[in-house]
């Protein structure tokens, strides 16, 4: 059994560490998060030099054609460094849905711009509130174009392109919803930037009247593809996660040390010692679900489901739980703009919701528990 | 990243395999399978008797004890050659727990610190069952802080005679052979007036007294000693060097990997599948489901936590901290399943009996036995700061005994 990381792909995390240490500390991610910037273009460029972008995109379509084991291990560093670029619904979104439905002809035009650096891709699927389903698409798609609203849609104000979820059919039946791509610099499209929990990557709403769109994957099949993208990211999404996770605990434990009260280390308190401690087990937890998300994703193994919303909520928990503690072990110092906390705890709560919320998944879980025992 | 065996974990796997599937009690696998924290005994068998003989078809081909030198009744096994063993032995393990104290702690022990002469006599009968070992160290006033014990040990010619109690000993009723604790000095801060004896159970004026616990049960023992006389030979460490010793015996309890920690989901899941509720069945209401989430993901979690730990016994590794969480997850969730559990079941919960309880009153059980799991072994608490403090590198809780002759601590709160 090796259920680790290889040599290589560790080293590949140090490597991304050193880099995102260098080019994305706090101070970089305030630009973003203060509104100087819409997100950190010089760091997206750097990303896309050191191959970061394109790690699991093929070499044939302008990637390093490494795989997602090594994409994992990038998404946990890029959690870790916060860092305020539209990663997440570039390359787990956007490209995941090329890879796995688009046309020769599509992956061509899109998948080397995004390995470049030079397309940013998202999804959009919600429509205001509510969770992943068929039934809450409305957005209507005829004729080659596309009529509705989308929203939020994750850094929707600075993508080139977009995975738009459309309904072509009225069955009520999975089958009822495809999947198109639409360049979002074309006509029809109107975007309007949203303020959200986590300044540091963006939200919008994009208005389709009448906008070209060309369809992705076959008709009618857009909830499968659509499923399969989702749990792709959630494994990935997990990783980032516990890449925050972990941080806010590094940070809450340095606080701990270095923070004198009563006399004492606050560390030494018994309360303190405990929170942290408990920190510490979610964040193993969702560590070891988040693994075996990432043998399922990388395999493409029959557990992927299950072991996909597992990693999900263990990582979900585990970043809330970890951002908030943080918190509370800086006290006072912790509430402030000033103290990088309050970045993780944005963070940690957006991304909680980003590919539907804690309640869907933990739904989606038993649902895939159960179909694996009844089989 | 997989989970496949090398060759020769496969091969070792294989042979395994056969070896138990050819020599297992398979009359009480079913038995064994359905077996649950609190509800652990056999319908018509001593499950004692059937343990021990377990034990001793595993000694005598040579399946015993893996990862001890042959020597001592080992196989001179690899670390992750235990842990498949242990996952092929699967149900049939459960026979162990009797043997857990005596090979997990008490042999380690013997084996670094005791002579060799007695390494060779004693070492082999534990490993078979045969001889049966006990840990006595807890006290009434040294649960959590054992350096706080206080029975007595004291020189006389070649001898030590002892005088005191110890609490919490499992399995004293039917142990042949203890290691024992003791203050030797009360004149010295306390960590460093403690020596560590290992002794006859049967020796005079050694009293076993069984606790009925708060689940009704009795597994665990008071012991009493009155001038009970134990040779100089049978001194485990140097006089005053008991801590240090004692630590070699509790680290041997944390290397313990892959055998698995009941959290009770299993049994949760499958009740709640086929449960029905006022609404329809238990596993489609929203609220049952949002619970079963949350703790299916930590009991994988702390399965792939286990599984990233033998990967690393594979590689040849020792394995990082991240297993210390285990006992400390597993603990709370056991007892909070359980109570979940009686809760689906409405006021028909309370009945506990097996012949009137929904699914023979496993829950209930369950219920029952579960707080002494976040005590036993560490408490939550206990389990929390050794996790703060060796994992994160948090300071030591303030210790205002520290340096004070042991005689000289107070031993009252109030009044």
């Amino acid at each position: 059994m090796n259920f680790d990381f290889s040599d290589d792909q560790k080293q590949l995390r140090d490597q991304a560490r050193k880099f995102l240490a260098e080019k994305c500390a706090p101070k970089a991610v305030r630009i973003v998060l203060d509104g100087k910037a819409p997100y950190d273009k010089e760091l997206w460029k750097g990303l896309a030099e050191m191959g970061f972008l394109g790690v699991a995109i093929p070499e044939e379509f302008g990637g390093a054609g490494a795989g997602h084991l090594e994409l994992c291990v990038i998404a946990e560093e890029m959690g870790r460094a916060n860092a305020p670029v539209p990663f997440s619904s570039t390359v787990y979104l956007a490209a995941e849905a090329l890879l796995i439905a688009g046309s020769d002809a599509q992956k061509k035009k899109w998948l080397p711009a995004i390995a470049s650096g030079e397309a940013i891709g998202t999804l959009a699927l919600f429509e205001g509130k509510g969770n992943p389903a068929p039934k809450n698409v409305k957005l209507t798609a005829a004729n080659g174009v596309l009529n509705g609203v989308k929203k939020p849609v994750a850094d929707g104000a600075i993508a080139d392109f977009a995975v738009v979820a459309a309904r072509t059919g009225s069955s009520g039946r999975d089958n009822d919803i495809s999947l198109f791509l639409v360049d979002l610099k074309a006509g029809g499209v109107e975007v309007k930037g949203l303020t959200n929990l986590d300044p540091t990557r963006g939200q919008a709403e994009i208005t389709f009247k009448d906008a070209k769109a060309e369809p992705l994957g076959a008709a009618g099949e857009g909830w499968s593809i659509l499923t399969r993208v989702l749990d792709r990211a959630a494994v990935l999404c997990a990783f980032e996660q516990v890449g925050g996770a972990d941080r806010a605990l590094e940070m809450g434990r340095d606080y701990a040390l270095d923070r004198i009260a009563f006399g004492r280390q606050i560390g030494s308190f018994q309360a303190v010692k405990h929170m942290l401690a408990d920190m510490y087990v979610s964040a193993t937890l969702a560590r070891s679900n988040s693994y075996y998300g990432a043998w399922a994703l990388s395999t493409n193994a029959a557990e992927l489901p299950e072991a996909a919303a597992a990693a999900r909520i263990s990582a979900t928990q585990a970043f809330q739980h970890c951002a908030k503690n943080n918190i509370q072990v800086h006290g006072g110092m912790g509430f402030t703009w000033e103290f990088d906390c309050h970045m993780y705890y944005r963070r940690a709560n957006a991304m909680a919701l980003g590919l539907g919320s804690l309640s869907y998944w933990e739904d989606q879980l038993i649902d895939r528990m159960r179909k694996k025992n009844a089989a | 990243m997989n989970f496949d065996d090398t060759p020769q974990e496969a091969e070792f796997r294989a042979t395994a395999r056969a070896w138990i599937g050819a020599n297992a009690p398979k009359q009480y696998e079913d038995e064994l399978r359905k077996s649950s924290l609190g509800r652990t005994q056999l319908k018509n068998a001593n499950i004692l008797e059937v343990a021990k003989a377990w034990q001793k078809k595993k000694a005598d081909a040579g399946w015993a004890c893996l990862h001890w030198p042959k020597e001592y009744g080992g196989r001179g096994s690899s670390p992750i050659e235990r842990v498949i063993w242990q996952q092929e032995e699967g149900p049939f393990g459960k026979l162990s727990h009797m043997f857990i104290i005596g090979h997990g702690m008490c042999g380690p022990t013997m084996m670094a610190f005791a002579r060799e002469e007695h390494k060779r006599k004693y070492l082999p009968p534990l490993a078979s069952g045969e001889k049966v070992w006990c840990q006595l160290f807890s006290e009434p006033a040294g649960g959590s802080d054992v350096a706080g014990l206080r029975t007595r040990a004291e020189k006389d010619g070649d001898e030590w005679v002892i005088n005191g109690q110890k609490i919490w000993t499992s399995g004293a009723h039917y142990s042949d052979y203890g290691i024992l604790l003791t203050r030797t000095d009360p004149t010295v801060p306390k960590h460093k007036g403690l020596t560590m004896f290992f002794l006859d159970m049967k020796s005079p004026g050694v009293e076993v007294r069984p606790i009925k616990q708060a689940s009704g049960a009795s597994d665990f023992n008071e012991v009493y000693f009155t001038n009970v006389r134990i040779p100089d030979h049978q001194r485990l460490g140097g006089v005053g060097d008991g801590w240090n010793v004692s630590l070699t015996t509790l680290m041997n309890e944390r290397m313990s990997i892959g055998a698995g920690v009941a959290t009770g989901f299993p049994e949760l899941f499958d009740y709640c599948s086929s449960l029905m509720l006022e609404d329809g069945p238990a596993i489609e209401d929203r609220a049952v489901r949002s619970k079963l989430a949350n703790w299916a993901v930590k009991a994988s979690g702390l399965r792939y936590t286990s599984m990233r730990a033998i990967s690393a016994l594979s590689k040849g590794e020792r394995p990082g901290p991240e297993n210390s969480i285990g006992k400390l997850v597993a603990g709370s969730m056991i007892q909070d399943v359980a109570t979940y559990a009686l809760d689906l079941q409405g006021a028909a919960g309370v009945v506990s009996g097996p012949e009137d309880a929904e699914v023979a009153g496993r829950f209930q059980a369950m219920l029952l036995r579960a707080p002494g799991t976040r005590v036993e072994g560490g408490t939550d608490e206990i389990m929390r700061n050794i996790i703060a403090e060796r994992v994160l590198g948090l300071p030591g809780d303030i210790r205002v005994d520290k340096d004070v002759p042991f005689n000289k601590i107070p031993t009252k709160g109030r009044g």
